[in-house]
């Protein structure tokens, strides 16, 4: 299934204002810097890529993020800023921009960075060629002949992207998106070195070959260990740049990089899950937690082939209210999350989180109202289910709690089976499931990234929902001008209907050490640069 | 001895042969493949995506591409997760790594393995008996998850005289711990395997023999014991060996060193095809080459067993 | 005196002849036989029955199957049911006591760790006692064989094994349960398929040493087949070894099931083992709630203990040297 082009819609983030100021470090007068400028992180697991075109997860894309840098970098509260480009124009109709970009920016070799440079990357990112798992987001992006060249009835050189001259790069869209310069944070529209990728090919990225503009270059690369990155001299910005090096340790068990935390070997780490409760009260200044955008729900199989009880809605209804989010949020989780009786998150720009029902009532008259609507549906002792989770200790709290909820309550007896990831992925994706966990980070900020998900059409629909109603609203959503009063109807049938059963709003979280400063806790996408990180001498 | 050896590294060859081809089909058949993903890829991408990889030709083609490119050009392919590196970069760097660590651990275990069976054996049923028994209970009880989490609480966090992981090229400070944790684990069977053999060779009539002709202690043990004891000791290091030089996933995890044990179980989780089997193909060569070390020893410890 | 002599010729035959002390004397023989000859296996029993740590061993575990068929009476609550109230709080509220209810305390979802760990007693002394039984038959079998009648056929399934060893294991696994879907049954055969591996190249080890012994090459002059050598004399002098592997083999595998559990097929929810408490409970110990890895690590601990010193009594029982 084709993704059809989007058209997105400005939220509060403005695309034509843009400071020219330098955003680096903002260091607050009077502070101290640090002797040793050293920030040290922990990551989960090994990245995939430093590849620009290439990289798909999450670790990579903050490597990329200090190594290269794109059209525009987001500043603390998630803002455009300047990066490469200084600033943009737009026809009327919003579906040709013309970047200007600065003309200092060096790769770290000493060669300018020229719009060359982002043809080059962005031809690249679309060749089937290279076959990047990223291609889609040329798609997203709509430039012009993208989904030809995809399908290799094309080729790369007639993307809509010119290099007018050194300095000026054209971008050609199919249709109108005036959202567009929001899409050039992402790592895949970054701009890669044509001559040392010629050179060196696959093994381009190593750290004694790699070349890159942003702040910083890599110069260590030990897998499932460490990766290292350290000062770039030539990057435009460089004297704006506190921190010297980064260190980003590979450790994949979560109480150890606590332990490795407390013991002094890393300034950040995930707060071990279900302590933040202890560790607010002990570590007041280093338990930090705020709104990401994310929801985590489970999915209910409304397929042809799934349970004959959860096709009725009152059903779904009844399990939705029986479960006790502010529980599970407080004692389950335990980490700041936001109880979710709908979709999309509250700390989505630009959206505000419709009022239903079941929000404004006590537990005990939801769980009134569920054992209502279970006696009414036919159901009055329950009947059996089977819950899938992907292995993970966080899955499994929540599963053995919501399971036993259900049970009290309502009689409904659970199955939980985990699977790992990939059988997981197939299971859920064949709809060989009666309720599936399942979570979402938005694409972008903006709601529709969300409430996409339960047009009919959408690949991500795990679910199977399809409403012809909502699929219109959907699409009326694109080309309105007021799209709260369209959210929030989709949001009530959601509610209503069910087809996913909201849990709650994510939360990051992290030990911050009391001397690194500049951490942008109000970025909801926690797209973070090093560059704007120091460290505070204690 | 050396026909024999031949002759078994002969077999070696077909042995692998049989082992990559099965392997190769296992892994088909598991659901979801390295680009199953959360959010699923659109059909053209994904075309593109296993064009490139030589995915969408059919099995057979695939695995005989495989087989040519590693006998001419000992190239084991590219890695479908680690998108910068191919397979011969991460066994080239985790390899390393984790022969260093599981070769130390094995040298600790063994010698003190043995010793403790020994020592136990020729004092059996005294206090120093109970004492190494009880030692390799400790060991035992402690699996090494829960032994990893406590080695780095203690020499980490409270006593800050240790690293609380990593590599850093093999320094010795971040080789302590894995190794301890790692021998541990094996020490007790090595222990209990020794003394059991050793309390059976000990009652046997030759030994018998030895002490009515009045050798001392000693001698009997070094001369005529430690050999045949050394029997089921000698089958049990072999695997062991392999084992912990191949693949200590949890002292991988725990200690972030960055070994091959970690890669195995990641390229199965993520069904990074050429990876799996790239460490397969390792795995089993180091198999059968010290099974085969195994059984020359065995005809050097019993001077009657003939191939 | 001269007449005495063939007095007591005349007195024998008349013994013989005499039909009633004939018939006397055939039942005292008769009798005689029914008095049954004392077996090795008999031998080895009161051997085994004689070692007082070995029965102290069995009594212990015993005491902890009783354990796990008495103790869920005095459970008050179930191995599933949350706490909710002390839910969130446990290194405060989460600690034994018998105020509560919560004897063992509570675990890491807030449930009961007395029922879990009752219950997770009884799935892993099945899944262990059971899995290294299997293990042992099949592994001594196989490796008696092979090692006994040597040549290519030792050569052959020798190296079998050697790619049995190294298929990836891990995929076997989630292929089963993919196909079989998860079961406790499944379980088994996940564990069993692995464990006999290494008990095979032991057994044949042992095996290439003791069938250049006299004692085969007699059996073999006596014309008796080669199985039956191998099950009446290499097996039970191999079985001093076996029985100690088999004492080790049953905590690994006690372990093994915890990881099969992460790739999906193990035991479900909320059913648990001791692996899986034990591993839960280690990742926890920062935290202030010692308990929940101290329960389940003691009664590991106890088995190990017990099967450890019956291992030992059998070793020394079978040992037929051992006089």
């Amino acid at each position: 299934m084709t993704k059809m082009p989007r058209i997105l819609f400005a939220g509060l983030l403005s695309t034509t204002m843009l400071t020219t100021a330098a955003f680096a470090a903002v260091v607050p007068a009077g502070t101290q810097l640090a002797e040793d400028q050293t920030f040290t992180y922990r990551v989960l697991d090994e990245h995939s890529s430093v590849d620009p075109q290439v990289v798909e997860d999450v670790s990579g894309s903050e490597i990329v993020r200090d190594l290269f840098e794109g059209l525009y970098n987001q500043d603390a509260d998630g803002n455009l800023v300047p990066g490469v480009a200084l600033s943009h124009t737009s026809n009327d109709d919003k579906t040709v921009f013309t970047f200007k970009l600065r003309p200092d920016a060096k790769w770290s070799n000493g060669d300018p960075v020229t719009a060359g440079d982002f043809v080059y990357a962005w031809q690249r990112l679309v060749d089937p060629e290279l076959a990047s798992p990223y291609q889609w987001f040329g798609e997203i992006m709509s430039i012009e002949n993208v989904a030809e060249i995809i399908a290799g009835e094309k080729p790369i050189t007639d993307l809509g992207v010119t290099a007018v001259d050194d300095t000026t790069l054209e971008v050609r869209l199919t249709s109108s998106l005036p959202h567009f310069p929001l899409m050039t944070t992402h790592a895949s529209t970054f701009p890669s070195p044509e001559a040392v990728i010629a050179e060196f090919g696959a093994d381009w990225t190593k750290p004694e070959n790699i070349v890159s503009n942003g702040a910083y270059v890599l110069t260590e690369h030990k897998p499932n260990e460490r990766s290292v990155r350290e000062r770039n001299p030539m990057y435009w910005d460089n004297a704006n740049t506190v921190i010297d090096k980064v260190v980003a340790l590979v450790i994949n068990d979560e109480n150890v990089a606590f332990q490795r935390y407390e013991a002094g070997e890393l300034d950040r780490t995930e707060i071990p899950s279900g302590q933040y409760p202890e560790l607010k009260v002990s570590h007041p200044d280093e338990a930090t937690v705020f709104p990401r955008l994310c929801s985590y729900y489970y999915n209910v199989n409304l397929r042809e082939n799934g349970p004959e009880e959860l096709k009725d809605a009152r059903v779904r209804q009844a399990l939705s209210l029986a479960i006790d989010r502010d529980i599970i949020v407080e004692k389950v989780t335990a980490g700041g999350q936001f109880p979710a009786y709908t979709f999309t998150p509250e700390a989505t720009a630009g959206f505000s989180v419709p009022d239903v029902e079941a929000a404004n009532m006590t537990q005990a008259e939801r769980d009134a109202a569920a054992k209502a609507l279970m006696a009414e549906a036919g159901y009055p002792d329950g009947f059996d289910a089977q819950l899938i989770y992907n292995t993970s200790e966080g899955h499994k709290k929540i599963a053995i709690a919501v399971s036993q909820m259900w049970k009290q309550k309502l009689g409904v007896n659970v199955e939980l089976a985990n699977q790992e990831w990939k059988t997981f992925l197939e299971t859920r994706g064949n709809g060989d499931f009666d309720i599936a966990r399942a979570g979402w980070c938005g694409d972008y900020n903006e709601a529709s990234t969300f409430l996409d998900l339960v047009d009919s059409g959408s690949g991500y629909n795990d679910s199977a929902y399809n409403n012809p109603m909502v699929d219109d609203l959907l699409m009326q959503a694109k080309s309105a001008d007021d799209r709260g009063p369209i959210y929030t109807k989709i949001e009530q049938i959601i509610a209503d209907e069910v087809p996913i059963i909201p849990i709650y709003h994510y939360a990051g979280n992290y030990m911050l050490d009391t001397d690194l400063g500049g951490w942008p806790v109000n970025n909801v996408e926690q797209n973070w640069y090093s560059k704007d990180l120091y460290k505070i001498a204690e | 001895m050396l026909r024999y050896i031949a002759r078994r590294l002969l077999v070696a060859v077909p042995t692998l042969l049989v082992l990559i081809i099965i392997a190769f089909f296992l892994m088909q058949t598991a659901p979801g493949g390295p680009f199953t993903s959360e959010r699923p890829l659109p059909p053209q991408v994904l075309a593109n995506i296993e064009a490139r990889y030589g995915l969408d030709q059919p099995l057979l083609k695939q695995l005989w591409t495989y087989l040519v490119n590693i006998v001419t050009q000992l190239d084991f392919g590219p890695s479908y997760q680690y998108k910068d590196r191919s397979v011969n970069d991460i066994i080239a760097a985790g390899f390393p790594v984790t022969l260093t660590y599981g070769s130390i651990s094995f040298l600790v275990a063994s010698l003190v393995g043995i010793g403790l069976g020994v020592l136990a054996a020729i004092r059996h049923n005294t206090l120093l008996d109970y004492i190494a028994v009880g030692a390799t209970f400790s060991a035992q009880a402690l699996p090494n998850f829960v032994m990893a989490p406590i080695l780095i609480f203690v020499f980490t966090l409270q006593l800050g005289w240790l690293p609380g992981g990593g590599w850093n090229d093999g320094q010795w400070q971040y080789l302590v711990m894995p190794v301890i944790a790692l021998s541990t684990s094996y020490m007790a069977s090595i222990a209990r395997i020794t003394r059991a053999s050793m309390l059976e060779v000990m009652n046997s009539n030759f030994i018998r023999t030895a002490r009515a002709k009045g050798l001392p202690d000693s001698a009997i043990i070094w001369r005529h014991a430690l050999k045949p004891t050394l029997m089921p000791v000698v089958s049990y290091l072999g695997p062991a060996f392999v084992g912990m030089i191949t693949g200590s996933v949890i002292i991988d995890i725990y200690f972030s060193t960055g070994g091959i044990g970690r890669g195995y179980v990641n390229s199965a989780l993520n069904r990074d095809y050429s990876v799996m089997l790239g460490l397969t193909i390792l795995y089993g060569a180091l198999t059968i080459l010290f099974n085969l070390v195994v059984d020359v020893i065995y005809a050097w410890l019993d001077p009657k067993i003939r191939y | 005196m001269h007449g005495s002599t063939r007095k007591s010729g005349i007195d024998r035959m008349a013994l013989v002849s005499n039909t009633e002390q004939v018939d006397r004397i055939a039942e005292k023989l008769v009798e005689a036989e029914k008095i049954k000859g004392r077996s090795l296996w008999r031998d080895s029993m009161d051997r085994f029955l004689r070692n007082k740590a070995a029965v102290g061993a069995m009594i212990v575990l015993f005491l902890v199957v009783l354990f796990t068929i008495i103790g869920p009476y005095f459970a008050q609550w179930s191995n599933e049911e949350i706490d909710w109230d002390r839910m969130g709080n446990l290194a405060k509220v989460g600690a034994p006591s018998i105020e509560n209810g919560h004897y063992f305390g509570l675990d890491t979802n807030s449930r009961d760790l007395y029922a879990r760990t009752i219950q997770g007693i009884r799935t892993s002394l099945l899944v262990g006692v059971i899995g290294a039984v299997v293990a042992v038959v099949i592994g001594t079998l196989y490796g008696a064989v092979s090692g006994f009648v040597g040549g290519r056929i030792d050569n052959l399934m020798m190296r079998a094994v050697d790619i049995l060893i190294a298929i990836p294991y891990m995929f076997v696994i989630i292929l089963l349960m993919v196909i079989f879907e998860r079961s406790f049954f499944m379980l088994f055969v996940g564990i069993g398929i692995v464990g006999w591996l290494d008990m095979s190249r032991i057994v044949r080890g042992q095996t290439l040493s003791l069938k250049n012994r006299e004692f085969v090459e007699a059996a073999h002059a006596g014309g008796v087949g080669w199985f039956t050598i191998i099950t009446r004399h290499i097996v039970p002098n191999l079985l001093g070894v076996v029985v100690v592997y088999a004492t080790l083999l049953v905590p690994a595998m006690i372990l093994t099931e915890s990881f099969i559990s992460f790739l999906g097929l193990g035991v479900q929810e909320p059913n648990t083992s001791l692996g899986a408490l034990i591993s839960e409970g280690a990742g926890t110990i920062l935290y202030g709630t010692m308990w929940q890895l101290g329960f389940p690590l003691f009664f590991f601990l106890v088995i190990i203990i017990s099967l450890f010193f019956i291992g030992d009594g059998l070793r020394d029982a079978l040992d037929p040297k051992d006089r």
